[in-house]
């Protein structure tokens, strides 16, 4: 692990202005998270939660104070190098699993090499790999729109997986979720950090979902609650 | 982002929606297809009308009296008098007109042609016998009237297929007698089928001595044209200048623009006729465009309809790397199709139509129409169409390459 983190905020503000009045959505966060990590962030809906995965996951910018990733300010990425590095080296997970309903479930998880500067005749050992890796090798050219909630999130983990980044970013992943099929989708991520080695950005309001990082940094209106390694792990 | 993969992803979207798009394309497909119709329609009436033009003599040359149109109400100022018998007697003397080799006056009116109960309404022509080696026309029963009738003001007609067959019916015309202006006229010949031929339609004419039309039936004493051949082609130039020399000296005319006549050589009237043709078939071809226009501001509110709908898509693929170039591709790319494949399609549709009308044309009226497929007007149905996509696929696709990825997302 080396001496400076994957991530790093320091006083990080947002302030989402409409029509003149500034909401602040982020009131000045710091800390860091090194490679490797599985941290969980938590905090009641409002709390700013998603605002801060937002932007550490290069999909939105900071009003105040700066982000670093790999020792790197995000202001000075351009929205192009934004978008390659969100390819390469990010991953996400939402909660409405945005999958492509027309799409089988070998081609969504291609949508992001198809922006990536992968050989195309790579694309679908890749694909097939993320594929299985979810554990859904038998529903490969299946039409996405025909899949359980659980089928949909863990073919939208295997995309995030497909160009193998360096950090998964999964927002609310099992919020539209039964707890079982949740409970694989967290169990995938668990896996992912403790047999790969990925860094994992994982937003919830559940506890029991939040447990299975190995830090828990909590926010509330904005503001770092507590930052703190999950006990008994 | 490769272009196949841009392309592909755009095939994509468009398929989600067959039905809409489809019917988004429609007012592409009619522009394109209306510009075809237009282009080929317009080139085969252009070459028959040349081709007709041509049929009547390359030595041909054409004496109208009253001032060349140059408008369409300059039209009306043909209609005059000057040209009369004494004009005909000073061009055809050599000194005046060298080159002269034959020159006839033509007479022409409607007027009511009768046989027993029977009437029709045929043209009735005053010429001299000269009009059947003219226009290639000789009678298919009896005879044509001889110089000897012109000079004698003989009541003698050659009628057309379609008079015969209204006036006569099955029965033998060559020999009867129709009434026309309260005096009878011996039927001498009957034209063969023959058809329209530029003005003329040769079925529904009855041909007499000139002299004899402007005295029984027109009462007139003057030309409502003359037509002259000159002894070759080489020298219908000179002809044409020896023709208008004689004719200002005869009307005392100095001044070449008070003309009271005007005088067309074959290749004046081809090309004559090749401009009016030209200009009406690009101003129809202009109207047609502008459907094209309105088929483009469709495919624009459909394409921002498209990426209002597909806002999460969009949000979806920024987040998985996609650059705002990406995104801009891909809507345009989808607005570029679409059009594109309309105009493929109106290509089609044009053509079949145009071939359409032409077997009709040609079945039906009797005309030697030939099909002609405009690779001009393809192309640049092609071009154009896919043009209005890039124009009016442009602001839409530019709205989606400006979406924020979260506000994307967050969109429901």
């Amino acid at each position: 692990m080396s001496f400076t983190p994957l991530i790093e905020v320091k006083n990080l503000q947002k302030i989402y202005k409409d029509g003149g009045v500034g909401t602040a959505a982020l009131r000045g966060l710091s800390f860091g998270i090194e490679s490797g990590e599985f941290v969980s962030i938590m905090g009641p809906s409002g709390s700013g939660k998603s605002t801060l995965l937002h932007i550490i996951g290069f999909l939105d910018r900071q009003t105040g104070g700066d982000y670093l990733f790999e020792n790197r300010s995000i202001d000075g990425y351009s929205d192009e190098e934004l978008a390659r590095v969100r390819n390469k080296k990010m991953g996400f997970v939402f909660q409405t699993f945005n999958i492509l309903p027309r799409l089988t479930v070998l081609e969504n998880v291609k949508l992001p090499l198809l922006y990536s500067d992968t050989k195309e005749s790579l694309w679908d050992e890749k694909a097939k790999q993320a594929v299985e890796a979810v554990g859904l090798g038998h529903r490969m050219n299946h039409e996405s729109s025909k899949l359980s909630g659980g089928e949909k999130q863990r073919v939208a983990i295997a995309r995030a997986l497909v160009n193998d980044p360096q950090v998964i970013f999964a927002d609310e992943p099992t919020g539209n979720l039964d707890s079982k099929s949740g409970q694989t989708v967290t169990s995938i991520l668990q896996r992912l950090n403790s047999d790969e080695k990925r860094t994992i950005i994982l937003v919830t309001h559940e506890t029991a979902v939040a447990e299975h990082a190995e830090r828990i940094i909590r926010i509330v209106d904005g503001k770092i609650e507590s930052d703190q390694p999950v006990e008994n792990k | 982002m490769i272009l196949k993969h841009i392309f592909k992803t755009a095939v994509g979207g468009l398929s989600t929606h067959k039905s809409r798009s489809l019917l988004t394309i429609l007012g592409i497909v009619i522009g394109v297809a209306a510009i075809m119709i237009v282009m080929s329609l317009g080139k085969g009436a252009q070459d028959l009308i040349l081709s007709q033009i041509q049929s009547i003599g390359s030595k041909t040359i054409a004496i109208v009296p009253g001032r060349q149109p140059k408008g369409p109400a300059d039209i009306i100022s043909t209609f005059t008098d000057s040209l009369k018998e004494r004009d005909i007697v000073l061009l055809k003397r050599k000194e005046n007109v060298p080159y002269l080799a034959e020159i006839m006056p033509i007479v022409f009116g409607t007027e009511v042609a009768a046989y027993g109960n029977e009437t029709y309404r045929p043209t009735i022509i005053g010429v001299t016998p000269f009009f059947a080696e003219i226009y290639n026309i000789y009678p298919a029963e009896g005879e044509n009237f001889t110089d000897d009738d012109v000079k004698s003001y003989s009541q003698v007609a050659v009628i057309g297929s379609k008079v015969k067959t209204e006036l006569f019916g099955d029965e033998n015309a060559v020999g009867k007698k129709v009434k026309i202006k309260g005096r009878n006229f011996r039927v001498i010949g009957v034209l063969p089928e023959k058809g329209q031929l530029s003005f003329l339609n040769f079925n529904d004419i009855v041909i007499m001595p000139y002299t004899t039309a402007q005295s029984y039936v027109f009462g007139i004493k003057y030309f409502n044209r003359l037509v002259a051949q000159a002894d070759s082609e080489a020298n219908v130039p000179q002809t044409a200048a020896d023709i208008k020399a004689t004719l200002r000296n005869s009307h005392n005319i100095t001044d070449p623009s008070k003309d009271d006549f005007f005088v067309e050589t074959q290749a004046q009237a081809l090309e004559t006729v090749g401009n009016i043709t030209n200009v009406i078939k690009l101003f129809l071809a202009a109207v047609a465009a502008i459907s094209l226009i309105v088929g483009g501001i469709g495919i624009m509110n459909i394409m921002l309809v498209s990426v209002t709908e597909r806002t999460k898509e969009i949000g979806l693929r920024k987040a998985l790397g996609a650059t705002n170039k990406d995104i801009l591709s891909q809507f345009l790319l989808e607005a570029v199709i679409l059009t594109g494949l309309g105009g493929i399609i109106g290509i089609i549709f044009g053509t079949a139509i145009s071939f359409g009308a032409s077997f009709v044309l040609t079945k039906f009226l009797n005309l030697a129409w030939l099909f002609a497929f405009p690779l001009s007007a393809a192309f640049l149905g092609i071009g154009v169409s896919a043009a209005v996509g890039l124009l009016f696929g442009t602001y839409p696709a530019y709205r989606a390459s400006q979406f924020s990825p979260t506000e994307a997302l967050r969109y429901e």
